[in-house]
């Protein structure tokens, strides 16, 4: 007798907010992108962290920005990057800039392959998944 | 600042890369032993000769790896050493050992690199697909900002992050694909001379390039690395022991390191990768110019990494290294030997092992044993490692006698 092994459908891991980044997630729930902003650097800064990178600085502020910003860069994944984005389809994998400085990891939606352009400007997405308590910040052109 | 030069390589050893292995499965621990046997009996030194190891993260140990390392070949070491760079790992642990020989710590040392990651399972003992399988170089840990800001976002493994720096590089200093499908072409050329490439026996053309399957736009297939089986090994002693070995020594005699950030999100200018840094510290410390090396073995996981790291380590001017490869002839017998093995495109990539592959490319030159693709009167060597994500980078100038 031959056994057949399927498997596991693997899905797409969410984020688990730490006590310390919190906020960013409670914010994008309301909607609203907060970031930390360090007055002595005179920057904003991402991901979130207890002291400012580069000075180490203990002045760290949640400030709400406006969550605008540019394609800094992307790239279409033909194949996907791991098992649990299979059957996500080619993605369009990318990088924001933010009008306030910051970087941040993301995907762009509703917008065709070709229309996708560095430098091009992008308003958010927020994505609620209610049975893991978290909303992701996906990015879409700006229209 | 740095190195006399008065530590050198003395021997070496690297596995043919095989995809699928053929060999009998072993242990890292048992690769160890036997690498670093291979590369001993290459110098012609005795084991006894040995006080002190580096070795990159090895399958059988999550903690205290060095001990357990010499614990199984029976060194008294003066020096264990961990490094955890991924690619950049084998050139950063070559200085880190030369640093030891200088400081009179040790005669010889081991810098050995098992990349067979294909060993024995028991019923008992299965393999199991971890979140370390799954997702590669990024932690999925509570706590990692990788787990939370990016695995999340499908920012994971390499093709998709390698992808956005040629995208970025290409919107700021456009993008000539047949220049990068060269880079492929003309160490596919390399490999063909080296009997133990993976791809040896194998031409191929810019257009097969071109052709070959688009994995993350703007990267083809045949410009990304084929994951292999393999291992490598070297030696590296003081003057007492490169009398005493059979080979012509190859002194270290430069080296720099830079490593400011994990994923290329954060980087504060993408374009400009840690080499510049580390490239210009080498030459500096080293003495020498870029017009005095003999050939290059660049770390070469997509023909980006090698793009960027020919303009950030000096021998191209940035946003010109496109027309830079268009203008020279990167094989054995061109005015810009680079990669003469294959490097890991052609040679093949046996996992951190791959960044030993570059190091053991110079090595093979400046000894004068590349066979076929020996490149003529070749003294000097500029070798590279690359881990992460252009993220850590680390430069190493090789000289004979």
């Amino acid at each position: 007798m031959s056994t057949t092994y399927t498997p596991p459908v693997l899905t797409a891991p969410l984020p688990v907010p730490t006590p310390l980044t919190r906020p960013f997630w409670d914010g994008l729930a309301e909607r609203k992108v907060r970031i930390q902003y360090s007055p002595s650097l005179g920057e904003y800064i991402f991901y979130p962290r207890p002291l400012a990178p580069r000075t180490l600085a203990d002045d760290l502020e949640w400030r709400e920005i406006s969550g605008a910003g540019t394609l800094y860069t992307y790239t279409i994944t033909t194949r996907p990057v791991a098992p649990h984005f299979a059957a996500a389809g080619p993605m369009i994998l990318a990088v924001v800039q933010w009008d306030e400085g910051p970087k941040f990891s993301t995907e762009l939606l509703n917008v065709a392959h070709e229309d996708v352009q560095i430098g091009m400007r992008v308003k958010p997405v927020f994505c609620d998944y209610p049975e893991a308590g978290v909303t992701m910040l996906r990015y879409e052109p700006e229209v | 600042m740095g190195l006399r030069g008065e530590a050198a390589i003395l021997g070496f050893y690297e596995l043919p890369p095989e995809r699928k292995l053929a060999r009998e499965k072993t242990f890292n621990l048992e690769q160890w032993a036997r690498l670093s046997k291979a590369a001993l009996d290459d110098a012609g030194l005795d084991a006894t000769d040995i006080n002190g190891i580096v070795t990159p993260l090895i399958g059988e140990a999550s903690m205290f790896v060095p001990s357990t390392i010499t614990e199984y070949l029976g060194i008294d070491a003066n020096f264990a050493e961990i490094v955890d760079l991924g690619g950049a790992g084998s050139a950063a642990a070559v200085w880190r050992a030369a640093a030891a020989v200088e400081l009179g710590l040790c005669d010889a040392v081991l810098v050995t690199f098992p990349g067979t990651h294909d060993v024995p399972t028991d019923d008992r003992r299965p393999f199991v697909m971890d979140d370390s399988m799954y997702f590669g170089a990024s932690s999925n840990r509570y706590g990692s900002p990788q787990a939370e800001f990016e695995i999340p976002f499908a920012n994971l493994g390499q093709n998709g992050p390698y992808a956005q720096v040629a995208k970025r590089y290409g919107h700021e200093f456009g993008y000539d694909e047949l220049a990068m499908a060269k880079i492929a072409v003309d160490q596919r050329t390399n490999a063909c001379a080296t009997p133990d490439a993976i791809f040896y026996g194998k031409p191929i053309t810019a257009q097969d390039v071109l052709d070959s399957p688009m994995v993350a736009d703007p990267l083809h297939m045949l410009e990304i690395v084929m994951p292999c089986q393999g291992g490598a090994a070297v030696v590296i002693g003081n003057k007492k022991m490169a009398a005493k070995s059979k080979n012509r020594p190859v002194w270290i005699k430069g080296f720099g390191e830079r490593v400011p950030y994990k994923t290329p999100t954060y980087a504060r200018d993408l374009m400009y990768s840690p080499m510049v840094h580390a490239a210009d510290q080498a030459f500096s410390m080293a003495g020498i110019t870029r017009d005095d090396v003999d050939m290059v073995s660049i770390y070469d996981c997509y023909s980006i990494t090698v793009l960027m790291s020919l303009e950030d380590a000096g021998f191209a001017e940035k946003g010109k290294g496109m027309q830079f490869v268009n203008e020279h002839d990167l094989t054995f017998r061109g005015d810009f030997p680079m990669n003469t093995a294959g490097g890991q495109l052609s040679f093949g990539q046996a996992g951190v092992a791959g960044g030993m592959h570059h190091v053991i490319d110079g090595v093979r030159q400046v000894m004068g044993r590349a066979g076929e693709a020996q490149v003529t009167d070749c003294n000097r060597a500029f070798v590279t490692g690359n881990g992460g994500i252009m993220s850590e980078q680390t430069a190493l100038i090789l000289e004979g006698e």
